[in-house]
């Protein structure tokens, strides 16, 4: 299989790759894909005060092209809304990565990702909030 | 390091260089100054001189295999080779029985061939094998039934590079009546074969594995006791009618002399392939979590099959840029399946999609195994630092325990 220049590159030198504590109240984590259908992807936000996407990091155990599309995606979702960032489009990213048929699956991977983050953190402020009108 | 010439060829197994040797022996089978004539021309020297050539090439492979040169019929391969012995006997002896025996991690020549006979209404079994890679030979026995015509099982496995015991199957085989075919593709040249003692009636061979030209190969057909096939291919009654077809003088050839080579050499050349797989396993075996798939004694001095485990298998090829290797895999979602004979040992499908094939072979050198060690340790940290499963498992996360969202 041939790979795109940019594709090679998020490989070669990827970019935002780790972990934040994920019981900091400023971060939401998604993880999808399972080890036995080949592949998982993490991701995770950092998000301020004003609900604006200050970091992200990820890990992937994957193909090339899924490291290459959660890669890219750390770089989209900084600085963006939370709402912002749960609207970017596998389309978008495969497009950007060149990524062929087979590899459609990998950028959808990414999407799901971003959105389980954005979901995670605001069930988990979502939650904190509730908690916090109650105790009120 | 100064000659190491990148990228270095590990993938012996899927196919090899030819010979010098031997391109050298095809070279003066092709123009108007060497052997070009048809093998079946019977009236002038030109038809005498190709078969007398390819006469000595039936006589070098069979000697390599102890075979009667009369049991060799040649074929464009062991895929066709495979085809022509187990259709063809299943159906000579379709009347004794319809039923068939094989295993799950044959090659596909094989796996392909049994459908497609299910499709005709043959019914097959296609056995499970141990841990280990191999057939558990109380399955077997059970397996066998009064209408069993064809047992088919590998003598060397492609992917793992585990041996069978065929010998034990084919005595198996001989007490019932049964005929025993053996693709022997991957082992010629490594490991002895001798026909004149064991109880194999057919057995695939293909030159492309064993320094010689891809495009041909060949079937042992036992003669005492006589086993019957039906032709697949039907002509100018060809190799007496089993396989017809104007022969590849430059083909067979080349298969000869590299069957010549084999022999001859065999013996250093595994001790020094050996040497190199076990440079190249000890070299990965420090590491963790990393795992040889088959069995440890009963396999091919040539070949490694290694899971990494926590980084996938594909990116990892990627990553391995310099060394041509293979794996079976990639997610289940993509083109490519995680390998169907690691899923046949039983291993986590985890590991099965981080596998890698090294095969070693007759130009391998020590600089080239050191350096491989050197890619792939480095290669593997750098992916387990960007694998979520191996932060789990560092942090002591038991994997099989997580519930994984599902896609
Ligand atoms: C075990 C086995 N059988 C059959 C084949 C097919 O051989 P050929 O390429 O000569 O058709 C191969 C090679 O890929 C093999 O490894
Ligand atoms: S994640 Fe399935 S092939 Fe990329």
């Amino acid at each position: 299989m041939a790979y795109s220049d940019k594709v090679l590159d998020h490989y070669e030198n990827p970019r935002n790759v780790g972990s934040f504590d994920k019981n900091d109240d400023t971060v939401g984590t998604g993880m999808v894909g399972a080890p036995a259908c080949g592949d998982v992807m993490k991701l995770q936000i950092k998000v301020n005060d004003e609900g604006i996407i200050e970091d992200a990091k990820f890990k992937t155990y994957g193909c090339g092209s899924a490291i290459a599309s959660s890669s890219l995606l750390t770089e989209w979702v900084r600085g963006k809304t939370l709402e912002e960032a749960s609207q970017i489009k596998n389309t978008q990213i495969a497009e950007e990565l060149a990524l062929p048929p087979v590899k459609i699956h990998c950028s959808v991977l990414a999407e799901d990702a971003i959105k389980a983050a954005v979901s995670n953190y605001q069930e988990r402020h979502g939650q904190a909030a509730e908690a916090e009108k109650k105790s009120a | 390091m100064s000659d190491l010439k990148l990228p270095i060829y590990l993938d012996y197994s899927s196919t090899t260089p030819v010979d010098e040797r031997v391109a050298e022996k095809m070279a003066g089978c092709l123009t108007k100054d060497g052997l070009f004539g048809n093998p079946a021309s019977r009236s002038h020297s030109f038809g005498w001189n190709a078969e007398k050539a390819v006469e000595n090439a039936r006589g070098q492979v069979a000697q390599l295999v102890g075979a009667d040169p009369k049991e060799i019929i040649w074929t464009s391969g062991a895929t066709e080779a495979d085809n022509l012995a187990i259709k063809g006997a299943a159906h000579f002896y379709q009347r004794k029985g319809k039923h068939i025996i094989t295993v799950k991690t044959e090659h596909k020549a094989v796996l392909d061939t049994t459908r497609q006979l299910e499709r005709e209404g043959f019914e097959v079994t296609y056995l499970g094998v141990k841990e280990n890679g191999l057939v558990d030979m109380q399955e077997l026995e059970d397996a066998m039934r009064d209408d069993t015509i064809v047992v088919s099982v590998m003598h060397v496995n492609n992917e793992i590079g585990v041996i069978q015991d065929i010998e034990a199957i084919g005595n198996l085989c001989r007490e019932r009546g049964i005929v025993f075919h053996v693709d022997a593709a991957q082992s010629t040249g490594k490991v002895a074969i001798d026909l004149s003692k064991l109880p194999v009636d057919l057995m695939s061979f293909s030159a492309h594995k064993t320094y010689g030209p891809k495009g041909i190969g060949a079937l042992f057909v036992r003669r005492k006791p006589r086993v019957r096939i039906e032709a697949q291919m039907h002509g100018g009654g060809h190799e007496r009618g089993m396989r017809s077809g104007t022969l590849a003088p430059h083909q067979i050839v080349g298969m000869g002399e590299a069957f010549a080579i084999a022999g001859a050499e065999m013996g250093p050349e595994l001790e020094r392939v050996r040497m190199l797989r076990d440079r190249l396993w000890a070299g990965l075996d420090g590491m963790e979590e990393v795992y040889l798939n088959g069995d440890q004694e009963q396999r091919v001095a040539h070949n490694l099959n290694v899971s990494f485990n926590f980084v996938e298998g594909e990116s990892l090829i990627m990553a391995l840029r310099d060394i041509a290797v293979s794996s079976g895999s990639a997610c289940t979602s993509a083109s490519l399946e995680p390998s169907y004979v690691l899923r046949a040992l039983g291993r986590d499908d985890e590991l099965a999609h981080s596998s890698i094939r090294f095969s070693i072979g007759r130009y391998t050198t020590v600089e080239e195994i050191d350096h491989t060690v050197e890619i792939v340790r480095a290669a593997v940290a750098k992916l387990r630092e960007l694998s979520p499963l191996w932060e789990m498992y560092q942090d002591g996360i038991d994997l099989s325990t997580v519930e994984w969202a599902a896609h």
